[in-house]
């Protein structure tokens, strides 16, 4: 096969030819992207995901100067009873962190003792450990970010304070996250 | 594609550097410019209809894999959460349900193309066989993505099956035990159905490699069915793009209407209600049957009293189209030119439809409600049990029988000595009836 | 080739396929024991364009809630379901269905088990709509057991997983009636003329004319007036046995109506990508002999 001419032997108005073959053409091209979208869009969260529950916490089960870990969407939360030096101390330092906050931004008020935050480096997501670090908060064991008692970012490569979820008190000792 | 001259010519600096390293743009430009004999009729479209299908379910399967759960006590209701939580896991899953029936749709009448235009003779035997391994591929593939939902005939048929190869004398037993992983169809099986049913397909992907390679290598037959020479290439040829793709893309569509009805508005009528009970180990539905694909094959299986008899006669209906090419003795290739063999074809082709309607039948009901019958051997005479046995011996008799001897006694009519003459002419007017083998490819 | 000379051999290979297709999706329906066929429900969501009737489905879920579920378990089911669009419940004002709060309030009515997150001991709560539909039973033993040994099926998907779907469940429900005068009915069942079986074993009477139907555990379950409808819908078992059926017909689909919708724009779109699909291929095919 020497001629490999690939153009239609077709006779008529070349303009009026092309737009049928470029109107299928881009039917195609639609047709394609019309199957690329459920293929793609089907990683997104599914609606029994987006549905996971909020969570109750009753929040007499925290002793004063420790935290709990509690499980949440797959998360860790600390729930935090601060030590009234503690709370002293955060409360003092101002508006620190990135971006810098106070103590007050981070709790609810008439509830300042507790602290929720989601226990998750704001590095790239390790669970930092209670009670360690140069600011007597946490410590990321992973590289090294330092957070306070509010859990704001101190020192370290972490970007951010660790996130506040959303949550509300349905009673003076119970909690509800999510 | 040996004797397609590569007109490819790199225009730019990378595709020249490209063209000595990796030359891919070559391979696509020549295939694209591929000489295609120009009467191939709209029986040939069903190649790319069939990739369109492997693709479909292989792209499918993997999103639905990510959202599957092979567990005896999560997979139903993993399948259900596709169709009710995942985004658009309705259409995809249905999609693939469906599509499994479309592509055996498709693949039945490429098979019957093939058949009837004799594309299995010389040269063309490795193309015809790596056909029938992709075709026995599927069934396996099929059988073992049935199983996954865990529904009552996932589970039941999967029971049946499995117990075929208990059939086997000696052997069976361990071997049952062994691909069971168990004394029964249990979690274990469903794991390793999963894993299997996720990596044939890509089995399936390298033989239409090869089935695309062989067809290259030996070039397509059209349905006039004779070579076409050297010197009429240019006369009876058209560049591959965009005669054929244009007229394959063409009838992808109108199947893809065809698939998209099924989807949308009746995608639960090619599969079974009791599909949508979870699997109880402890009670059998009242009446199994197997997909509608595997159903001629299935009756294959119920026509033999005996049990490793019936598997055998079951295995042989697929394995005698692997050596089909050396059943066919006569040298004309299109039944076009026929007319005794078309005749036995079309009687093959009632036959087989007839045998995928007794697959679903029970085997005692009569044929002919009411009407008057005697006991033959094992059997009421008016049943589709003796319906099935008349049509899997003319099944069989067609390959081993018909075939061979008709090859040899038959007239063909005259053969044209070109494809153009009858397209240009009209009529198939040349008397000289030219035999298939001493002509070269061209 | 033109079209016309292919169409010969073309046509008849395509007639036979799709003869054999028709004949082999209606071979498990004819393959059926000897039921009575189901009585169409007239269900708004028959038919290509069909859609649910958010007024019956509602009345379906009252039905379900009242009578079904003291005894079937709904396991595919949640609560947030209902507020879903196209479910009983959906207001276009709550995309969430999880904020519904028709859905907060149905679910909150309900106790569910569930383990305290502090003592690890097994406690019933408020549902929330994330929550699934209650079971009757704990497990399948315990269901069988409460049940004369036959474990009532769970009905998510019951209309997808019997022939006849919704009509069928309409049918049954409100189609038991005197057994015919001959017919030994074991005890614990019940005739019913949509039920599938084989009665012959249990007929004294004319042996050509066994009666149509089956034998099914369940007692009849509706009664006029058993649950109060407040939109004016007759309190009546047709009217109830019609609603619940739509019910688990829209939990055994709840993307029914999404699916007819796309597939109405999938096929429009593919019949104009076919007609300029042919209309290219009729221009590169213009005066070329094939």
């Amino acid at each position: 096969m020497a001629e490999t001419g690939v153009i239609p032997e077709g006779e008529g108005d070349p303009n009026r030819r092309d737009f049928i073959h470029i109107a299928a053409g881009a039917a195609a091209v639609g047709a394609g992207a019309m199957i690329a979208w459920p293929l793609i869009n089907q990683m997104n969260p599914a609606a029994d995901t987006l549905a996971l529950a909020s969570i109750e916490f009753d929040l007499t089960k925290v002793q004063e100067g420790q935290q709990v870990v509690i499980k949440w969407q797959g998360k860790p939360v600390f729930v935090r009873y601060r030590t009234p030096a503690e709370l002293q101390k955060v409360i003092t330092e101002g508006a620190v962190g990135s971006p810098p906050q106070t103590d007050a931004e981070r709790t609810k008020s008439g509830h300042e003792k507790y602290l929720v935050v989601v226990g998750s480096c704001t590095h790239l997501g390790c669970v930092p450990t209670f009670g360690a670090g140069d600011y007597g908060g946490w410590f990321c064991p992973c590289h090294g970010s330092h957070y306070d008692a509010s859990g704001r970012i101190r020192k370290g490569p972490a970007p951010l304070n660790l996130v506040v979820p959303d949550y509300e008190y349905t009673s003076d000792t119970r909690v509800k996250i999510g | 594609m040996s004797e397609h001259e590569s007109t490819y010519v790199p225009k730019t600096g990378v595709e020249k550097w490209l063209d000595t390293r990796l030359p891919i743009i070559r391979f696509g430009a020549d295939y694209m410019s591929l000489p295609t004999p120009r009467n191939l009729n709209y029986w040939w479209t069903f190649g790319g209809i069939l990739a369109l299908c492997l693709m479909t379910q292989i792209v499918t399967g993997i999103v639905l894999a990510m959202h599957y759960t092979p567990n005896v006590d999560l997979a139903f209701a993993s399948v259900e959460r596709i169709m009710r939580d995942v985004n658009g896991g309705w259409l995809i899953r249905y999609v693939h349900a469906n599509g499994a029936s479309m592509f055996f749709i498709a693949v039945y009448l490429h098979m019957l193309r093939g058949l009837y235009y004799g594309s299995y003779k010389t040269p063309r035997e490795m193309i015809w066989i790596i056909g029938c391994v992709i075709f026995f591929l599927m069934i396996a593939t099929a059988f073992l993505g049935y199983v996954l939902p865990w529904g009552q005939m996932s589970f039941w048929g999967a029971e049946v099956i499995t117990n075929l190869i208990g059939a086997v004398p000696l052997v069976g037993e361990p071997i049952l035990i062994w691909l069971r992983g168990g004394p029964a169809i249990d979690n274990a099986t469903l794991n390793r159905f999963f894993s299997l049913h996720y990596l044939l397909p890509f089995a399936i992907l390298g033989c239409v490699v090869l089935h695309l390679w062989a067809l290259h290598s030996a070039g397509q037959n059209n349905p006039v069915g004779i070579l076409i020479p050297k010197d009429r290439a240019k006369k009876d040829t058209l560049p591959f793009h965009p005669y054929f793709t244009v007229k394959d893309g063409f009838a992808i569509i109108l199947f893809l209407i065809l698939f998209a009805v099924f989807v949308f508005y009746q995608p639960n009528a090619l599969g079974h209600a009791d599909n949508y009970i979870p699997a109880n180990p402890l009670q059998t539905p009242a009446h199994i049957v197997p997909e509608w694909y595997m159903l001629p094959f299935y009756a294959i299986l119920r026509a033999v009293p005996d049990k490793f008899g019936g598997v055998v006669a079951m295995f042989s209906a697929i394995g005698v189209l692997f050596v089909l090419p050396w059943l066919d003795t006569s040298k004309v290739r299109s039944m076009r030119y026929r007319p005794t063999m078309r005749t036995f074809f079309f009687i093959f082709l009632v036959v087989g439809v007839g045998l995928g309607w007794c697959g679903g039948q029970l085997p005692d009901a009569p044929v002919i409600p009411g009407m008057a019958s005697f006991v033959l051997f094992d059997g009421e005479v008016n049943s589709y049990l003796w319906l099935t046995r008349l049509f899997t011996l003319y099944y069989f008799v067609f390959f081993l029988v018909i075939l061979p001897f008709v090859g040899l006694k038959e007239t063909p009519l005259p053969i044209p000595a070109t494809i153009s003459e009858p397209v240009l002419t009209g009529g198939d007017a040349v008397p000289a009836a030219a035999p298939a083998s001493p002509e070269k490819k061209g | 080739m033109s079209f016309g000379k292919m169409s010969v051999s073309m046509s008849r290979l395509v007639a036979s396929a799709v003869a054999a297709l028709g004949l082999m999706t209606a071979a498990p329906a004819l393959a059926e024991g000897g039921a009575a066929h189901p009585r169409s429900g007239g269900f708004s969501f028959d038919g290509p364009f069909g859609v649910y009737d958010q007024g019956q489905l509602q009345r379906g879920y009252k039905v379900y809630h009242e009578v079904c579920a003291a005894c079937h378990s709904m396991n595919l089911m949640h609560y947030r379901n209902l507020g879903d669009r196209h479910g009983p419940f959906w207001n276009p004002k709550y995309p969430n269905p999880n904020d519904n709060p028709v859905v907060k309030a149905l679910a909150k009515e309900i106790q569910v088990p569930d383990i305290d997150s502090e003592t690890g001991e097994p406690i019933q709560r408020d549902a929330t709509p994330a929550d699934k539909f209650r079971a009757p039973y704990p497990n399948a033993t315990a269901a069988a057991a409460g049940n004369g040994g036959a474990a009532p099926p769970d009905l998510s998907v019951m209309a997808k997983a019997r022939h006849g779907g919704a009509d069928y469940i309409y049918s049954l429900l409100s189609g038991y009636r005197t057994p015919p005068a001959g017919l030994q009915i074991r005890p614990g069942q019940h005739y019913n003329p949509y039920m599938q079986g084989d009665l012959t074993p249990f007929w004294t009477g004319d042996p050509d004319h066994v009666p149509e139907g089956g034998f099914i555990a369940m007692p009849p379950p509706l009664q006029n007036g058993q649950v109060t409808y407040d939109d004016g819908s007759p309190q009546t078992v047709d009217q109830y046995a019609k609603d619940v059926a739509a019910f688990i017909a829209w939990t055994s689909e709840p993307k029914m109506v999404e699916r007819k919708q796309a597939g109405f724009g999938v096929i429009i779109f593919l019949l104009i990508f076919a007609g300029l699909t042919y209309a290219s291929y009729r221009r590169i095919w213009k005066g070329v002999a094939h």
